[in-house]
């Protein structure tokens, strides 16, 4: 029948087109006399186009917003990256290379930021208008607070003097973040007003980032990064100019110059 | 086309091997959103002119596995789950349905080569690359994957709908 006998490696090339032309005549001839096999490998064909009928509805789904976002940056990174490569164009292919990769390295970070940013949005849309219990440790313990999320987050933590300002602390909490635990503050102003204060220390970059601000809803974040260690301050409580105001004076103590 | 641009449009692919990998559609994202994160952050180790999509699917295999492996220290049902439920057939719903739900009983591994080689149709050794495993192992796996698969699928009286007509 053929040269070669059939093995069952051939068989499965047979039913994903993957043979070889010259092979694939042989095979086909084998089939015709073992109808036990030719049904099995013709049910093998028919299990392929069934997976691909079921699924292929998700590929004209549309794009979840947090998986675009992943990829896409804020514009001024992409803008940097196309600036890049348009500029290594002109100075030639092995410096246009090394533009590009220069270049491209900080948008991991500017985005692994952003999501810091979202993740403390929602941490404070869910604590700040809790009544009963905004914190697990009250600030009266605030020692034994800051060296317990301290201990938990694997850095010398602090939490700011808000006062000057007009908020004081309420006390704290430890938050599961993206890879781990997130260090979690709570402050309050007389008035009622609540900021949150969102610490990771896991932003694994040696960069720090520029003072960024951005809203989810109705809550408002200023975010920073500073070598591993990410800061987000939000509120929904206050306007965006008295929220800078709030993460300025956290900044200068988070970040002394 | 940069390879941002390259990455966004492989997102729906990513997504379709992810639904079929996990079964359900927020865990198949959470695992789709974690690549991404890593291939983007990862994307300089990303060697220009080699295959982003095989690439990609690399990053997407590690980070499953990862995540499999850090359920399974929090979760110890995994071998409780309930068999199939044997069922007649009742139309090519109840089929399609059932296939997705046998696609996540077989072992991981032989699930990752069938769907690189049916949904994303790869080739085998695009398949082994991909996997980091040799091709003689994409092909074993793959050997068993169908056999599992259509035993299951025959399990459930669906033999009619598999049958080659004679």
């Amino acid at each position: 029948m053929t040269d070669h006998p059939v093995s069952e490696a051939d068989l499965q090339a047979y039913a994903d087109g993957e043979l070889p032309e010259e092979r694939r005549a042989a095979v086909a001839a084998w089939l015709a006399a073992h109808p036990d096999d030719a049904e099995r490998i013709e049910s093998y064909r028919r299990l392929a186009q069934e997976l691909r009928g079921t699924y292929h509805g998700v590929l004209d789904e549309p794009v979840p917003e947090r998986l675009q976002h992943v990829v896409r940056p804020a514009r001024t990174s992409l803008a940097l990256v196309a600036t890049g490569i348009v500029l290594g164009a002109a100075l030639g292919a092995i410096a246009g290379w090394q533009l590009h990769s220069m270049q491209a390295a900080p948008v991991p970070a500017a985005d692994g930021a952003a999501l810091l940013a979202r993740r403390a949005a929602v941490a404070h849309a869910v604590y700040a208008p809790e009544v009963r219990y905004p914190v697990e440790v009250r600030a009266d313990q605030e020692a034994h607070l800051v060296k317990w999320l301290s201990k938990r987050l694997g850095t010398q933590l602090r939490a700011p003097k808000l006062e000057s300002v007009g908020y004081s602390l309420m006390g704290g909490r430890l938050l599961p973040g993206e890879n781990g635990p997130v260090a979690h503050f709570m402050y309050q102003s007389d008035r009622g007003a609540r900021v949150t204060l969102y610490v990771r220390s896991d932003m694994g970059s040696n960069r720090s980032t520029a003072f960024r601000y951005a809203r989810d809803g109705n809550v408002g974040v200023f975010y920073w990064v500073d070598s591993k260690l990410g800061y987000a301050l939000s509120s929904g409580d206050i306007s965006k100019e008295d929220l800078l105001n709030v993460a300025n004076a956290a900044y200068q103590q988070l970040n002394p110059p | 086309m940069n390879e941002a641009q390259r990455l966004v449009e492989l997102i729906p692919r990513l997504r379709r091997y992810a639904r079929a990998l996990v079964g359900d559609r927020a865990t198949a994202d959470d695992l789709v959103q974690d690549t991404l994160e890593r291939a983007w952050a990862k994307l300089h180790l990303y060697r220009r002119g080699t295959d982003l999509r095989a690439w990609l699917f690399t990053v997407m295999h590690n980070v499953h596995v990862n995540r499999v492996r850090a359920a399974r220290a929090t979760d110890t049902l995994e071998d409780e789950m309930p068999e199939l439920a044997q069922r007649a057939p009742q139309g090519d719903a109840l089929l399609v349905r059932d296939l997705d739900r046998a696609i996540t009983r077989l072992p991981a591994e032989q699930r990752a080569v069938l769907l690189l080689v049916t949904l994303e149709e790869m080739s085998y050794e695009q398949v082994a690359r991909t996997l980091g495993i040799p091709i003689g192992t994409v092909m074993s796996r793959l050997s068993r994957a169908r056999e599992k698969l259509r035993a299951m699928m025959l399990g459930q009286g669906a033999a009619a709908k598999l049958k080659l007509v004679k």
